[in-house]
């Protein structure tokens, strides 16, 4: 290394070294000391006693665990797929030749901006079993449809009925696409016309060209996208614990993993446990992250690569 | 260059489907609003009733009051968002020269380094974070809710980067060759030149800290130290389930600030957002 190397690398560290600092201190730590504390018994209040894999044979056959896993699960499974359809859907609509876009633009972008905690409540009282809006705007069809089947059917009481409680976050959640709208959009802005335009003259009509064409080259933004929500998904908590005020919803139908980790870190002070289901959520989130990104290597299109 | 898509027979399909979709996307925001100015009667009347029969605007002070230290939330978040604010704009930007505008050995591995951690989700190191916290001293104080922030977030570094890379070399070159110092090129010349990107970061960090939950939920003890979210978390968690017109008054008031800012800086807002997606 010559000295001018050298130098402009301690030049570089210096300045990276806000951020180097917080990543040993904030991150490579707290990622160790979880892996050491999930195999502890820990409180806070007095010194961790190792315990080996006791936690994690604990957690096995936790059966609030599996209630846990398996409500993030079907969180996942349905809202991720809901919100790319409706997203993609909605800026592939916002795409064509449209008056007042930019409006629209700020219309299906603003529930977004709306704060976790100010979702939550406002949408408990839109979910309101008797009162809420969502469930007498359904009570017209539901009766048309009774009327026509001969059926029976009532909204549900959605967040005070296990069968429906997690539907009742999804839809909460669904209010929020704007952010991925707009990603979305300003990816097909960057498709280029000629593509549709020469689509146009072989006669490829919407669908042809929207799957042939938009999808192909906006997949890059897809999968970043598909990636970021599976991320966040997986840590759902604000919401269903400001709906439950703090709780865990009907048969416990709306406790995810992590509020369960929440509850055994501070309402417990089993801390050692936390951590271990904490060890477990991050083993998910990078399994299905390396999954996602094996599936769609094929199918993903960098220009110029 | 416009890439829009024209099809005239489903202009007009597409054009009703948005505006049922922008009326549904729109409700909750008036209905928000129409119960907070709603007397308690009538946010319990079937059918639902959209405009209050004399509206009552006393719900407002009514909510303030019943949350408990309104103002003192307030003051508590806006100086958690201006510290968050400077900490993240100021460390990001330094990290972000680091990794774009001085070429060193072993920086492009240490950015993937640093792109991974954007993976790791808060709750997994939850724990041994407030522990470390907690050895400080610093439970119950708003400390751990802000000193993280001059330690440069991943996702900021990586936007700003991006925007220092967008910048040519030869700037920086001729700077050098007058004789500026690595910093004062940074200061003087590349941080000017950035303003737009700074502010996206200002502003995302701003709505982040705004919105934050589970931070405020751990670290905060007493009710005078509450933010706004987790005052009115607490709130709701007292008056839950009846008196929905207070409720929806302190929602709007929560919300209410967010809007107005975000109108105020739609164009780069909306243009940060859209640059998150690109080019990765």
């Amino acid at each position: 290394m010559t000295r001018k190397e050298r130098r402009d690398r301690r030049t570089g560290l210096l300045f990276i070294s806000p951020w180097l600092i917080g990543f040993l201190v904030l991150c490579v730590y707290p990622v160790l000391s979880s892996l050491w504390c999930s195999m502890c018994d820990y409180s806070v209040l007095t010194p961790a006693v190792f315990t080996g894999a006791a936690n994690y044979r604990d957690l096995a056959t936790d059966p609030l665990f599996w209630q846990s896993l398996y409500n993030t699960a079907f969180f996942a499974f349905f809202s991720i797929p809901l919100n790319l359809l409706v997203s993609l859907s909605l800026a592939i609509l916002l795409n064509f030749k449209i008056p007042a876009r930019g409006l629209f633009r700020t219309v299906f972008f603003l529930p977004s901006l709306v704060p976790m905690v100010c979702l939550a409540v406002l949408w408990q009282w839109m979910l309101n079993g008797e009162l809420g809006l969502i469930n007498n705007a359904l009570k017209p069809f539901l009766g048309v449809a009774n009327h026509l089947f001969g059926s029976h059917l009532q909204p549900p009481n959605w967040l005070l009925d296990a069968r429906f409680a997690k539907w009742g976050i999804i839809f909460t959640g669904l209010w929020g696409v704007g952010n991925a709208v707009v990603i979305y959009l300003a990816g097909l802005q960057e498709v280029p016309a000629y593509l549709y335009e020469s689509a146009d003259i072989d006669g490829a009509g919407f669908w042809r060209k929207t799957w042939h064409i938009t999808f192909p080259i906006i997949s890059p933004v897809i999968y970043f996208n598909v990636i970021m929500s599976l991320i966040g998904t997986l840590q759902v908590f604000a919401i269903p614990y400001v709906m439950t005020n703090g709780g865990d919803g009907p048969d416990r139908s709306l406790l995810f993993m992590a509020t369960y980790l929440y509850q055994n870190a501070f309402d417990y002070w089993n801390m050692g446990y936390a951590c271990a289901i904490g060890v477990v959520l991050f083993l998910i989130i990078i399994s299905l992250t390396w999954l996602a990104t094996k599936l769609s290597e094929k199918h993903i299109y960098y220009a110029g690569k | 260059m416009d890439t829009r898509q024209h099809n005239r027979l489903l202009q007009p399909l597409v054009l009703v489907i948005l505006i049922v979709a922008g009326v549904a996307f729109l409700a909750p925001f008036a209905w928000m609003l129409s119960t907070s100015l709603k007397p308690l009667n009538e946010t319990m009347s079937l059918p639902v009733r959209w405009i209050p029969s004399v509206p009552q605007w006393h719900n407002y002070p009514e909510a303030i009051h019943g949350m408990g230290y309104f103002w003192r939330y307030a003051a508590n978040t806006l100086f958690l968002c201006v510290m968050n604010v400077v900490g993240t704009v100021a460390s990001s930007a330094l990290a972000a020269y680091g990794f774009s505008r001085i070429e060193w050995k072993g920086r492009d591995k240490l950015f993937l380094v640093l792109l991974a951690t954007m993976m790791i989700p808060f709750p997994v190191i939850m724990v041994p974070v407030y522990s470390l916290f907690r050895h400080l001293g610093w439970i119950g104080t708003f400390r751990p809710l802000w000193v993280p922030s001059f330690f440069a977030g991943a996702f900021n570094v990586f936007l700003l980067r991006q925007f220092f890379l967008g910048l040519p070399k030869d700037i920086s070159e001729a700077a050098r060759i007058d004789g500026c110092s690595e910093f004062q090129i940074f200061l003087r010349i590349i941080l000017p030149l950035c303003k737009p990107a700074l502010l996206v970061v200002a502003l995302f960090q701003f709505m982040f800290t705004w919105n934050d939950f589970l931070g405020p939920l751990i670290y905060l003890a007493r009710q005078k130290n509450f933010t706004l979210a987790l005052g009115l978390e607490n709130f709701q968690s007292q008056n839950g389930g009846t008196e929905w017109h207070y409720l929806m008054a302190a929602s709007t008031m929560v919300v209410l600030p967010v809007i107005v800012l975000f109108f105020f800086t739609q164009r780069t807002f909306i243009q940060g957002i859209a640059a998150t997606g690109s080019k990765n």
